[in-house]
């Protein structure tokens, strides 16, 4: 590892607390100053980001577009302290990736572009309408638009589209995106991509019977294949001679309203301008306002705040919400107040119990009546931190049912049931309690917040919780994701969030409860629930064509789940998010779990 | 001086050989130790939930299933002859030094190791200007002026230079001059041959950050160096054959004390060029600190060994460049 620190430097590097406290300090001092100059600088060209925006409220963005306009010109400016998973839209899995990919990329279906619930409805993007379905589901037909063309002005036909599926099946080259199509078309175990098999006719699970006609073919049936094409950048086309594979991210062809100029630089960024290929009346889901878009990649945390407040910055790309200084700083401010949302966010934070640790049900049962809701509530920041949680499935997902607690309660102020807890003990056999590892992540201070209040709550009937914490960026995938390392470690439970896929019981549930979802490292189930009538019911459901009757499975899934006491609810996630007088259409859109970023101008056109 | 110079060179070759092997070992092997399994580090460059046929792919792919020792066979190999990269529609000459192929930005390490390097090599030669001549001067003048009202205001400052962490002056600095008097803009790198003066523009706060803070360590070493050396005899000599005392102090009291900062700072320089990481961080600046930093979040291993390497390059560069300067101003270290 590099060094360079001075002496000093490399002693205080050793004190985290010391660190720590002189981080704070900065941070808290510098957001003060930059939340002033931003009043300081209103009105001047395209900053301005705090005060200002007398006629807009606190929340507003979270049902409705904020100041809406046409108004063309302009640079939208998008900064990140870390960097995009892949700018191939067919390699990568982060929302926000997603979200901005919208603007260079079309797929056969999109999310719509609405504030509010409309927003998590899928509509025809490429496609002229959705889906048509024969054969049990098991056959999806789409026609293409005429008309759509790629930046360099050739025409957009069905084989690209086939193409871009077909590279997602080589997971060595572009593991990074969603594995549905190799799991779920056929020969999709045989198939291995056309990097190891360039004759495009040995993939059988795309036809194209002409220029414009798409044809999907599913292993089983399968009923959600608008939101399977539409909710991630699998779908958008790539001609076969452009692609370059690994590298296609630097460059990947548009056929969104914008086009990358030049190449995007990893870690570093990249420039998006108008694509004058790109034809409005094709596309009723996308804008083409700003005359510039950039990005920046690798800005530091809190100094990604520090420009949305002083108006250097116009938006936060991975939207998640402004950091803990600025939180408090924009909610004491009633100016900076009004320029900030506070939707739910699309996850749902919540406690998996290990079934394989923790066999008894009775056991589980045991931890969920001890468990404080409210303490843990508080741990996320209560109000503006969240909601508390009933069912496993977040608000946003469709169909979904409130749900009934299980062994627990969602009323505000709920310390667990002690009595309750200690009479499942006693079924559970163990009725002085029992010891387990509880896991979260170490540099998530909520995490370990939460952590801290179930060890409390639990020793009241005598469950032990030995708490350990590991880093969020191996957590997922190395430790509580691994099956063998959660046996090893003997984990009975650990922090955890999950959010949609797209926004049905299937996008959300499947991932997380699903025996089959089991997988050796990054396992997403790592309560590991395997329980045969859950399962069933998975199978089940796929053959199922209507979303209302599906969606009364899936709420059954969700409530098999907290029977099993595999799942302790805990808070579906609200973020704090700061929208700059800078950006003209801003609303929150449901199906990406942050602002639209397919739609936006700059509010002063300069 | 050449046998003095070989020597030194084989022994810089030999702790590279040291530095490769130890790299090696902590990146690969310690994981393992850990509990890190084959199937983990495969998940590192796969999305979510993969299905045990991708992690395979991404091993195969990667050799990760290849013995340790194998695999550093093919890492010292790449790194002497150079290797071939797959992107899955060409093949991508990785000339030699290779070292590796970042998996998150397609790129080979050694592109975006040279493509960085001016941004590091900006901050840390402009701030090692400010730093050695603020530094020394400062040193000087409080030394001469020992006890007085200069020497402690100036020690004061050194103080807090060497107490206050770059991230928090660094932030301080960005909120003041920037976000609230707009004296400066954001911080960014614009090449020196394309615009000197948007270079130094862009450039001036991470350099006065820096500055100040090693500027403190070299003022306190300068003090404390010329204190012992001005009380030495061939000093009192000096004076008493009636030389001028700005001739004493420059001449010989000043020589005498640069030889131990000339110790730090080929250190401090050998370590900066590897990547000035806190500053860079906090200045949003693309360097070779900020891409390490970005290979451990997103376990890019390549990157992060990478950048391992190149820095003890620059640390066993700058010292061989001290050991010899050493050489020449002292001829009794040669023997």
């Amino acid at each position: 590892m590099t060094e360079n620190c001075s002496t000093s430097e490399r002693e205080l590097m050793k004190s985290p607390k010391v660190l720590t406290l002189a981080s704070v300090g900065a941070v808290a001092l510098s957001l003060g100053l930059s939340a002033c100059g931003g009043s300081d600088n209103g009105g001047s060209g395209s900053s301005g980001g705090g005060g200002g925006g007398s006629a807009v409220k606190f929340d507003q963005g979270s049902t409705a577009v904020v100041r809406p306009s046409d108004a063309k010109g302009g640079t939208l400016r998008f900064g990140q302290s870390d960097d995009f998973d892949s700018t191939d839209p067919g390699n990568t899995y982060y929302a926000f990736s997603l979200n901005f990919s919208r603007l260079y990329s079309r797929t056969l279906m999109t999310y719509a572009s609405k504030p509010g619930k409309e927003g998590a409805k899928f509509v025809p993007d490429l496609a002229q309408g959705p889906g048509q379905a024969t054969d049990n589901n098991k056959t999806w037909t789409y026609k293409l638009k005429p008309g759509i063309k790629y930046e360099d002005g050739s025409a957009v036909k069905a084989a690209d589209v086939k193409y871009a599926i077909a590279r997602t099946f080589d997971r060595g080259i572009l593991g990074k995106g969603p594995a549905y199509f190799p799991q779920l078309l056929i020969d999709g175990d045989k198939y291995k991509g056309p990097y190891k098999d360039k004759n495009l006719d040995h993939f059988k699970g795309v036809t194209t019977p002409d220029d414009s006609t798409v044809v999907l073919h599913f292993k089983n049936p399968f009923p959600e294949v608008d939101q399977l094409v539409g909710f991630s950048g699998q779908t958008n086309p790539v001609p076969q001679a452009k692609d370059k594979g690994a590298q296609y991210a630097l460059h990947p062809i548009s056929t969104g309203p914008y086009m990358w100029q030049g190449n995007y630089q990893p870690k570093k960024g990249g420039t998006l301008v108008p694509n004058p290929n790109w034809d409005a009346s094709t596309d009723p889901n996308r804008k083409q306002l700003p005359a510039k878009i950039t990005v920046e990649a690798g800005i530091e945390t809190n100094e990604v705040d520090n420009r949305l407040l002083s108006g250097s910055l116009d938006i936060d790309l991975p939207g998640s919400g402004v950091q803990a200084a600025a939180r408090q700083k924009i909610l004491t401010d009633p100016k900076l107040k009004a320029n900030a949302d506070n939707p739910l966010a699309g996850f749902h934070w919540y406690i998996p119990i290990n079934t394989k640790n923790i066999p008894n049900v009775e056991c589980r049962k045991a931890i969920v009546f001890a468990a404080d809701r409210d303490a843990m509530y508080r741990a996320y920041g209560g109000e503006v931190g969240g909601q508390l949680s009933t069912s496993i499935q977040p608000p946003n997902v469709d169909g979904r049912q409130k749900g009934t607690d299980a062994y627990t309660q969602s009323t505000p102020g709920y310390h667990g049931d002690v009595n309750q807890a200690k009479a499942a003990l006693q079924k559970c056999g163990k009725p002085s309690g029992f010891s387990t590892t509880m896991v979260y992540r170490s540099d998530r201070d909520k995490e370990k917040a939460t952590a801290e209040a179930l060890q409390q709550a639990e020793a009241r009937v005598g469950i032990k919780l030995n708490l350990k914490g590991y880093p969020s960026g191996t957590y997922t995938g190395e430790q509580f994701g691994s099956p063998s390392f959660v046996k090893k470690e003997d984990i009975g439970l650990g922090t955890y969030g999950w959010a949609p896929d797209w926004p049905t019981g299937y996008g959300y549930l499947q991932p997380i409860t699903d025996g089959k979802a089991i997988v050796p490292s990054g396992n997403s189930n790592p309560e590991e629930e395997n329980n045969p009538d859950v399962n069933k019911m998975w199978n089940q459901v796929v053959t199922v064509s209507d979303p209302a009757q599906r969606a009364q499975i899936y709420n059954q899934i969700d409530q098999k789940v907290r029977d099993d006491a595999a799942i302790l609810p805990n808070v579906y996630a609200k973020s704090l998010l700061y929208r700059p007088t800078t950006v003209s259409n801003v609303y929150f859109h449901a199906g990406y779990g942050m602002y639209d970023y397919a739609n936006m101008g700059v509010a002063t056109g300069g | 001086m050449i046998a003095y110079i070989v020597r030194r060179l084989i022994g810089a070759v030999v702790m590279l050989f040291v530095i490769t092997v130890s790299v090696f070992v902590i990146f690969f092997l310690v994981p393992k130790a850990a509990g890190v399994t084959t199937d983990d580090l495969a998940a590192r460059f796969a999305g979510k939930s993969p299905t045990p046929d991708a992690l395979a792919e991404i091993k195969e792919r990667f050799g990760l299933n290849d013995p340790v020792v194998v695999q550093y066979g093919k890492f010292v190999k790449a790194l002497v002859l150079g290797d071939k990269y797959d992107t899955g529609t060409q093949i991508i000459n990785c000339h030699a030094p290779c070292l590796g192929y970042s998996f998150r930005t397609a790129q080979p390490v050694l592109q975006q190791i040279l493509d960085r390097a001016p941004v590091t090599f900006s901050i840390a030669l402009g701030a090692a200007v400010l730093w050695v001549v603020g530094g020394v001067s400062v040193g000087v003048l409080s030394a001469l002026r020992r006890g007085k009202i200069i020497d402690r205001f100036s020690m004061g400052v050194a103080l807090a230079g060497v107490s206050l962490p770059i991230f928090f002056t660094g932030l301080v600095m960005l909120a003041y001059v920037v976000h609230k008097w707009n004296l400066l803009p954001e911080p960014d790198y614009t090449p020196l041959t394309q615009n000197p003066a948007k270079w130094a523009e862009g450039l001036l706060l991470p350099w006065i950050g820096l500055a100040f803070l090693y500027a403190a360590l070299y003022a306190r070493l300068t003090r404390a160096g010329m204190l012992e050396t001005m009380n030495e005899d061939y000093i009192r000599t000096a004076r008493a054959k009636g030389l001028p005392e700005r001739r004493v102090i420059t001449k010989h009291a000043l020589r005498a004390t640069l030889t131990p900062v000339l110790t730090i700072f080929g250190l401090d320089i050998g370590l900066l060029l590897g990547g000035a990481i806190l500053t860079e961080r906090t200045f949003s600046m693309k360097g070779l600190g900020q891409l390490a930093l970005d290979g451990v979040f997103q376990s890019d291993l390549p990157v992060v060994v990478g950048v391992t390497l190149t820095a003890a390059v620059f640390i066993i560069v700058a010292n061989l460049f001290v050991d010899i300067l050493y050489g020449v101003v002292d001829p009794r270290v040669r023997l």
